[in-house]
């Protein structure tokens, strides 16, 4: 014990800088993946809690479409023998006009009188102590938290906008039972349907039943008697539904989080490679003395844990603060948009912090096992005779575990999603990167092995080049070595450029066929209150200079109570020709092929995954309260909504649901006359047709950009991850040369004597260096697309449900390439000439 | 051929490891330079390659001032007129015999393989010119360093213990070996030991002491 003290202590302080990065790397890992794990965490569980509030003590749920169902669904549901109390709701995000800019509001209409019974929490408390005001019409009452963020208190009052018309509500009190951070208003459920254009229709029933109660029973037969689209639900299916809503993406983000740790554990493990292959004697003379192999196994292990468990509280530590830091920042989701409403505060789960600590000490322990292997695997009297030039063994250089691996990898990219999420796809990223990494060694060998051949005619006009080559192509494991920071990091790097940049690519070219007007208006994004009003539809349609005029109307609804809601796209489309509109991404079928007594719809790529809704297949659409039979004629790339749109023609939906689809449309697209600018025919509209101020109108270019600009701050977290990457797989490099450097100082000091300038050496390491890099990046680019390739055509698909081209960002890869060798030559250099600051002298000496 | 001239040189602390020494050596000559542990033996050797710095006097190689010369030009005259063996051998152990002994060709920019093969040849190793070093024993692996040192035929041979990790038997047989192999190459050369024996296969013996450097009792 004393003595593995000793000797680690002694390592420390011979090589600190080394230890110094090995920690740092294994920190920042920790400290990115744990700092997104709670924020992750602590938003999912408060926008969770946030919505369970909302439900209250309730035993069961009715839930329908966002745009509501049939208030007399209430009677039929209130006349069930178990049911205590239904308690009817109606919720609208609602568009507040504030003074800087519209914010959406989460607001729910209530039965004062049954609400107390099943939601106490949604009850608000009158600021002047009168009762009467909790059943105005004109009466709000708003959260703490929704009170700070719209600078309204008590006594003031607040302008939403219903249609395109303003609606003031008077600020009447609070809602004292709202958690901390819940952004929500309350207001009497008569007043809610008739201020927000909602006459008749709830959106939700929360219902207590009877003491004894079967659930399911009750469930079951609840569920008999209600319409098409309207489903009961268990108040946990809240919960699934809020988790589901951005599980793909927090996972992905954690993955990549956690893509830092794993480079953070190939810097310990080259680390603890170079310092074993450099220690062979100090283990050699332990192992003569009488140490077992399985004492300097344990050892090894225990000094890269070490290493791991000081790096990972460290890291814990850090992680914290990014993520106080961040959340604050950036909000709860990162820039997902995911978490609208909530505004989470940390919290500090002891298990997850704990699980992060133990992660990162048992990368950094795997990370040492290998070379612990190597070491106690040694001939002690070998490795006394042979000093430590001599390298690794030559089996680091064998191909079939590598090729197995990617083999392995091959077959995981062919499996199906596990519980929806691409686990045999990171699994198989994982397999090619490790196969891909240990098949550098066998495959530096030979390529170098082959270059050196090539330059052997040179030797003697190019005598450091013949010297690199050859040293490369007979030193594969510390090659390999080298090169797994490299490889590692600049694959990963590589996989994500490509997939950000194909993602962005798709994206750019799906925006330019999607926006095939001049001029497009919608309502303010988020809510669900603001729509344009038939009448104003006909001003605008009627405008002098306007050619030609499509309209959507966009609402949402369940198929699953478990699943975030699907989107119905309502708006015009030429049946013979929808790919005029939507991007199709396959055929599409002909007016001819729907059956008479169906109705034609094109669904977006998540319908198919999600719903098995395919091309040609027959399925029941919710409409106005009755299941409608469709045919799904086509499917389309929707890369603005994740969890599935189904898009029918705006005419066919005003024929099933009659008045109903002529409100509530939200966006337009709109084609000026000859000789009418769009900017022309936007001003004359506004001045025109009352309400349309409150449009928000925009030319293609202006969305498009606007559209990038989010897909880029939505990506920011990402390119941010990948830097680290970089730079812990640079930090990989210059720990490996340094070593290296250590390792080689007396051949180098010989070298001096032979008559070899310090800067010829230094150009030798270049050589070394660059030549490594580039293999390394060349092997890694490789591996990188062959990654991305999985990224691309596995994990998105299988996490977000679309598809994307691929596309490789040439230049950014080059101009990255560069760089990367550079930094990695200069890393290499700076290392080396401080590894061998000690110069030849001592280098060849025995006898000091 | 080689001329050394009231060199001084002291310990980073200031203690002097030996002051005005000056002795020259002919061309063709085979010095052995004796001395306890500690005395400068080394250094001084150092001294003479250019690879330290005299804290005062010169020295002079094949009528070119190596001392105070700069890395470049210091380089560059080990390269062309200096030969080392050294008392670990240093041989990589990722190239080949031929390799390793064509390293100081390859340095003057000299593809002459035929040259290395025949040095090798000379120190008994023609036949194994494409093994590699960990194939040898420990007095092959200095035959290998001797055809090393001499393959570029330089002027002025440095052998800093070059029997200290070998047996007596194989060390005379290295011994042999290079006293041969400077006969035959023309070569001046200073042999740095411990050993009476090895010091014997010289020309003359000097002991440098703190007195300086004095041609050792008989």
């Amino acid at each position: 014990m004393k003595l593995g003290i000793w000797l680690a202590w002694g390592e420390l302080g011979a090589h600190p800088w080394r230890v110094i990065a090995a920690l740092a790397a294994i920190a920042i890992g920790v400290a990115l993946g744990l700092a997104v794990q709670l924020i992750n965490a602590s938003a999912a569980r408060e926008f969770s809690q946030a919505v369970r509030a909302t439900t209250g003590q309730a035993d069961l749920e009715v839930r329908g479409p966002r745009g509501g169902f049939d208030d007399a669904v209430l009677e039929r549901i209130a006349a069930d023998p178990a049911v205590a109390v239904a308690s009817p709701l109606v919720e609208v995000d609602a568009l507040v006009i504030a003074a800087d800019e519209p914010r959406i509001l989460k607001l729910i209409g209530i039965d004062l009188f049954r609400a107390g019974r099943v939601t106490p929490e949604l009850l608000g408390m009158p600021q002047d102590e009168d009762g009467l005001s909790l059943l105005a019409d004109d009466a709000l009452f708003l959260s703490p938290a929704a009170q700070s963020w719209l600078g309204v208190r008590p006594g003031q009052s607040l302008v939403l906008q219903a249609g395109l018309e303003s609606v003031v509500l008077r600020v009447a009190g609070s809602l004292p039972g709202a958690r901390p951070g819940q952004r929500l208003a309350t207001l009497d459920l008569g007043a809610a349907q008739w201020r927000l254009a909602r006459l008749g229709k709830l959106t939700r029933i929360a219902i207590r039943l009877q003491a004894g109660s079967d659930i399911q029973a009750v469930r079951t037969r609840l569920a008999a008697v209600l319409p098409d689209g309207v489903f009961v639900a268990v108040p946990e299916d809240a919960d699934v539904r809020a988790s589901n809503l951005s599980r793909a993406y927090r996972v992905n983000l954690n993955v990549l989080a956690l893509v830092a740790l794993f480079t953070g554990a190939f810097l310990v493990f080259s680390t603890q490679m170079l310092s074993v292959v450099r220690r062979r004697g100090e283990f050699a003379l332990l192992r003569t003395l009488g140490w077992p192999a399985r004492q300097l196994l344990r050892q090894i292990v225990v000094e890269g844990a070490a290493i791991g468990c000081l790096g990972s509280l460290l890291g814990a530590v850090l992680g914290i603060f990014v993520a106080r830091f961040a959340i604050q920042l950036f909000g709860g989701d990162l820039g997902g948009g995911y978490f609208a409403g909530v505004a989470p505060t940390l919290i500090l789960d002891p298990l997850t912090i704990a699980g992060f600590v133990a992660l990162g000490t048992a990368a950094a322990a795997a990370g040492s096992l290998a070379p612990a292997l190597e070491i106690a695997r040694a001939a002690p009297a070998q490795a006394l005779k042979g000093g430590a030039e001599t390298g690794l063994p030559a089996h680091v250089a064998r191909f079939w575990p590598g090729l197995a691996l990617l083999a392995v990898g091959a077959v995981l990219t062919r499996l199906p999603p596990v519980d929806g999420l691409p686990v045999a796809g990171y699994l198989a990223i994982v397999c090619w990167l490790i196969g891909g990494i240990s098949l550098m060694p066998g495959l530096a060998a030979k390529v170098f092995a082959l270059l050196a051949k090539a330059f052997s005619a040179q030797a003697s006009r190019r005598p450091l080049l013949f010297l690199s080559l050859q040293r490369l192509a007979a030193a594969p494991g510390q090659a390999g070595i080298a090169l797994a920071g490299v490889v590692a990091s600049f694959a990963l790097m590589v996989a994500m450029g490509i997939m950000v940049g194909s993602f962005r690519d798709s994206v750019d070219r799906w925006l330019g066929k999607v926006l095939a007007a001049p001029l497009y208006f919608r309502v303010p994004a988020g809510g669900n209150s603001a729509f344009v009003p038939p009448a104003e539809l006909a001003a605008i349609a009627a405008q002098p200079g306007l050619e030609r005029a499509e309209w959507m109307r966009i609402q949402q609804f369940d198929l699953d109570p478990q699943r975030p809601a699907v989107t119905l796209m309502a708006r015009n489309l030429n049946k013979r020709d929808p790919g005029e509109r939507i991007p199709l991404t396959g055929a599409a079928l002909a007016p001819a092929a729907i059956p008479e007594d169906s109705l034609p719809v094109w669904v977006s790529e998540a319908m198919v995954d999600l719903y098995g809704w395919s091309t040609g297949t027959q399925q029941q659409l919710p409409l106005g309260g009755r299941a409608v039979t469709v045919t799904v004629a086509g499917v389309w790339r929707d890369f603005a909504r994740q969890h599935g749109t189904v898009t029918i023609d705006l005419d066919d939906y005003r024929q099933l649901t009659g008045h109903e689809g002529d409100v509530g449309i939200t966006d337009g697209a709109l084609w000026p006359q000859a000789g009418v600018s769009p900017a022309e025919l936007a001003a004359a509209i506004q001045r025109a047709v009352p309400g349309t101020q409150r449009l928000e109108f925009a030319e293609p270019g202006e969305i498009r950009a606007a559209s990038l600009r989010i897909f880029d701050r939505s990506f920011a977290v990402t390119y941010l991850l990948e830097l680290v990457a970089i730079a812990i797989g640079l930090a990989g490099i210059g720990a490996s040369f340094s070593a290296q450097a250590l390792a080689r100082a007396r051949e180098f000091g010989m070298l001096r004597h032979l008559g070899t300038t310090r800067r010829e050496l230094m150009r030798l390491l270049a050589f070394e260096a660059g030549g490594l890099t580039l293999f390394g990046i060349v092997a890694g680019g490789t591996l990188g697309l062959a990654i991305a390739l999985v990224l691309i055509r596995v994990v998105n698909p299988q996490s977000f449900h679309w598809n994307m081209d691929l596309a490789v960002p040439w230049g950014l890869l080059g101009s990255v390439t560069a760089l990367l060798v550079a930094a990695g030559v200069g890393t290499a250099l700076l290392a080396t000439r401080q590894a061998t600051g000690t110069g030849p002298l001592r280098a060849v000496r025995e006898d000091w | 051929m080689l001329e050394v001239s009231r060199l001084t040189k002291a310990h980073p602390g200031g203690n002097p490891l030996f002051a005005d020494l000056s002795f020259r050596l002919a061309a063709g000559e085979y010095v052995a330079i004796m001395g306890e542990s500690g005395v400068g033996k080394s250094t001084l050797l150092n001294l003479i390659a250019g690879l330290e710095a005299p804290d005062s006097g010169t020295v002079t190689v094949a009528g070119q001032r190596i001392s105070g010369l700069p890395d470049e030009a210091a380089s560059r005259l080990r390269r062309e007129r200096l030969g080392f063996i050294f008392q670990a051998f240093h041989i990589l152990p990722h190239l080949t015999l031929l390799q390793n002994v064509s390293i100081p060709l390859l340095l003057l920019r000299r593809d002459e393989p035929q040259r290395a093969a025949a040095m090798l040849a000379a120190v008994g190793l023609g036949a194994r010119l494409h093994a590699l070093p960990r194939e040898l024993s420990g007095g092959e692996l200095q035959r290998v360093a001797i055809a090393r040192a001499l393959v570029h035929r330089p002027a002025l041979l440095l052998a800093d213990e070059p029997t200290g990790n070998l047996d007596p038997v194989t060390a005379q047989g290295v011994l042999d070996l290079l006293r041969a192999e400077i006969r035959a190459n023309g070569t001046t050369a200073i042999l740095v030991t411990h050993s009476r024996h090895a010091a014997e296969s010289a020309d003359r013996v000097l002991v440098l002491s703190q007195a300086g450097l004095l041609p050792s009792a008989p």
